[in-house]
C-alpha cells in the first residue's frame, strides 16, 4: 500500500469532520432506531433479540453503502476525480483510502449502537459484544466496497440514493432478517445464497446465539471478505481515467 | 467536414496560418528540428458523439516558455488540454508529453493541472486541501506555505474552501497545481474572475516559472492575456488557426491590440475557408 491510500483516508475523515451533522446522524440514528424497535416489540423480547442483535451489525453496512456512493459520486462530478487521475495515486489506492476511512467511522458507530443495544436495551451475546462490533466494522467495509462499485452506475445523487431500495432493501428482505429463509419460496432461498447481506446477517446471528460458532462462521467471513475484495476490484475497474 | 480526402488536405494551409508574414507559410520555431519541445501534437483529433471537437491539430510546445492557448469559448481549449493530460477519451493522432505518450503512468505528478472548474474539496480547509495533494505528491510543508504565499491565500489557510469566493477557489486549485514545482504546468483559464492586480502578478509569476525551466500552457479567452505569453496557439472551432509569437500576430494582422489582431485572424479564416 502506497502513501496515497492512508492520505486519502485522512482526507475523507477530514471531510466528515467538517460535517458534524452527518457524523451525528451516523452515530445517533442506529441507536435511536434500535430503541424504537425494542419498545415496539416490548411484549416479544425474544423477537427483539433475534432481529435487533443482527441489526447492530447491519446498520454500518447500509449506512456506509449510502454515504460512500454519494461521496464518490461527488468526487466524480466535482472534477476532483479528474485531477486525482493525473496524480501518482492508483485507483485501488483511492478505493482502499475510502475503505479505511469508513471502517474507522463504522467502528465508532458500531461501538455506540452496541453499547446502547447490549448495555441499555437488554440485547445479549454469549460470544461477547466485541465480536459483534468487529463484525459491524467488517460489514462497514463490505458496505463501502459495494457503495464504491455501485456509484459507477449513478450519474446524479438522486440516482445514487435510489440504489438503496434497488440494491440493499431486497437483500435485507431475503437475508432472513424479516422472515426466516427456510420459510421463503425455494427460488428465493437459492437467490439469497448468492447475496452478500445473507452472509453478513448469518455471521451476526451466530454471534448473538449461544451455540458454538463452528465452520458456518468461517464460511460467512470468507464470503464477506470475497464480496469486499471483488467489489473494490470492480469499483477500480469501473473508474475510468479517460472520460468523454 | 474534414475528411482524409486529398482535397481537404490541400485546403488546410489556407485555414491554418502559422507565424506567417504576408501569407507565406514559415514553420514556427517550435516545429523546427532541434528546438526543444515539451509537448508534441501530431494530427490530433478528438470526437465527442458525432462532432469532431478537435480537428487535426499539429503543434510543438516549446520547453521553458509560456504558451498561451487562446480562442473563443467552445473552441476546444479544454479538450486539447485534457488530451495531453491523458484524461480525454477518443483521441486520435499522436500526443507526446515530456517524451512519453500522453496519459503514461510515469507522467502522473509531473504535470500541474488546473481544471476549469476549481477541483477542490469544498468541505476541507485551504490548508487541508493542500496537505492532501502534497501527501499524494510526496511534497513537504515548505512547499505548501510557498504556493499559498504565491496565490495570496496565506490568510485563508484555516478557512473552508467552500466558503471562499469563486476567484479564491480558483487560486486554491491553482496552488494545488503548483505544488512540487512540476516541470509542466497546464492551466485552464487560471485568471478568470481575478482582479487586475492579481491577474498581472500571476502572469508575471508564470513568466518566472518559465525562466526557471518549467513549461507552461495557459488557456484564456481574454486576448489581452496574449501579451504576457512567449508563444500563442489560437483555436477556433477545433482548428488551430495561428501558431506564433505575439509580435508575429500583431505584425501579420497589422492591428495594434491583441483583441483586434485576434478578431482579424478569425474573420480572415472565416472568409478564407468559405462556408466552413
Amino acid at each position: 500500500m502506497s502513501r496515497a491510500a492512508p492520505a486519502t483516508a485522512v482526507r475523507v475523515l477530514g471531510q466528515l469532520r467538517h460535517d458534524p451533522r452527518t457524523v451525528g446522524l451516523i452515530i445517533v440514528v442506529p441507536s435511536g432506531f434500535l430503541a424504537l424497535l425494542r419498545y415496539s416489540l416490548s411484549g416479544r423480547l425474544g423477537t427483539f433479540q433475534s432481529v435487533g442483535a443482527p441489526l447492530v451489525g447491519l446498520f454500518p453496512l447500509v449506512m456506509m453503502f449510502l454515504v460512500t456512493s454519494i461521496t464518490m459520486l461527488r468526487e466524480r462530478t466535482s472534477g476532483t476525480l479528474e485531477r486525482l487521475m493525473t496524480l501518482p495515486l492508483s485507483k485501488l489506492d483511492l478505493m482502499t483510502g475510502y475503505g479505511i476511512a469508513f471502517a474507522i467511522v463504522a467502528a465508532a458507530q458500531g461501538s455506540v449502537v452496541a453499547a446502547v443495544g447490549f448495555g441499555l436495551l437488554g440485547l445479549h451475546s454469549d460470544h461477547g459484544t466485541a465480536l459483534v462490533i468487529g463484525l459491524a466494522v467488517a460489514n462497514a467495509v463490505v458496505g463501502t466496497s459495494l457503495g464504491l462499485f455501485v456509484s459507477a452506475f449513478a450519474r446524479t445523487e438522486f440516482q445514487a440514493v435510489q440504489f438503496m431500495p434497488a440494491f440493499v432493501f431486497p437483500q435485507l428482505l431475503l437475508c432472513g432478517l424479516v422472515v426466516p429463509r427456510a420459510q421463503m419460496a425455494g427460488a428465493l432461498q437459492v437467490v439469497a445464497r448468492y447475496l452478500p447481506l445473507t452472509y453478513a446477517f448469518d455471521a451476526l446471528g451466530r454471534a448473538a446465539r449461544s451455540t458454538r460458532l463452528g465452520s458456518g462462521m468461517r464460511t460467512d467471513l470468507v464470503a464477506m471478505t470475497l464480496t469486499a475484495l471483488v467489489a473494490l476490484f470492480l469499483g477500480a475497474l469501473t473508474l475510468p481515467r479517460r472520460t468523454a | 467536414m474534414p475528411t482524409e480526402a486529398p482535397e481537404a488536405v490541400s485546403a488546410r494551409p489556407q485555414r491554418r496560418i502559422r507565424g506567417t508574414v504576408a501569407g507565406q507559410p514559415r514553420p514556427h520555431r517550435a516545429d523546427l528540428p532541434g528546438v526543444d519541445t515539451a509537448i508534441q501534437l501530431d494530427g490530433v483529433r478528438v470526437r465527442r458523439g458525432d462532432i469532431e471537437v478537435l480537428q487535426d491539430v499539429t503543434a510543438g510546445i516549446t520547453r521553458g516558455a509560456v504558451t498561451g492557448l487562446l480562442g473563443p469559448s467552445g473552441s476546444g481549449k479544454t479538450t486539447l488540454m485534457r488530451a495531453l493530460l491523458g484524461v480525454q477519451r477518443r483521441v486520435s493522432g499522436r500526443v507526446v508529453v515530456l517524451g512519453q505518450p500522453a496519459g503514461a503512468a510515469a507522467l502522473r505528478g509531473k504535470i500541474g493541472y488546473l481544471t476549469q472548474a476549481p477541483s477542490v474539496y469544498r468541505d476541507l480547509t485551504v490548508g487541508e486541501n493542500l496537505a492532501y495533494f502534497a501527501r499524494l505528491l510526496g511534497v513537504g510543508h515548505d512547499d505548501i506555505a510557498q504556493v499559498l504565499e504565491r496565490v495570496g491565500l496565506g490568510p485563508h489557510r484555516h478557512h473552508l474552501a467552500g466558503r471562499l469566493s469563486g476567484g479564491e477557489q480558483t487560486r486554491l486549485s491553482l496552488a494545488t497545481a503548483l505544488l512540487g514545482s512540476p516541470p509542466l504546468v497546464v492551466l485552464d483559464e487560471p485568471t478568470v474572475g481575478l482582479d487586475p492586480v492579481l491577474r498581472r502578478d500571476l502572469w508575471a509569476f508564470f513568466g518566472e516559472l518559465a525562466r526557471g525551466g518549467a513549461t507552461l500552457l495557459v488557456s484564456s479567452h481574454v486576448m489581452e492575456d496574449a501579451e504576457s505569453c512567449d508563444d500563442l496557439l489560437l483555436l477556433r472551432d477545433g482548428r488551430l488557426i495561428f501558431h506564433g509569437s505575439p509580435d508575429q500576430l500583431l505584425g501579420q494582422s497589422g492591428a495594434t491590440t491583441m483583441g483586434a489582431a485576434f478578431l482579424q485572424i478569425i474573420e480572415g479564416v472565416r472568409s478564407g475557408s468559405g462556408a466552413a
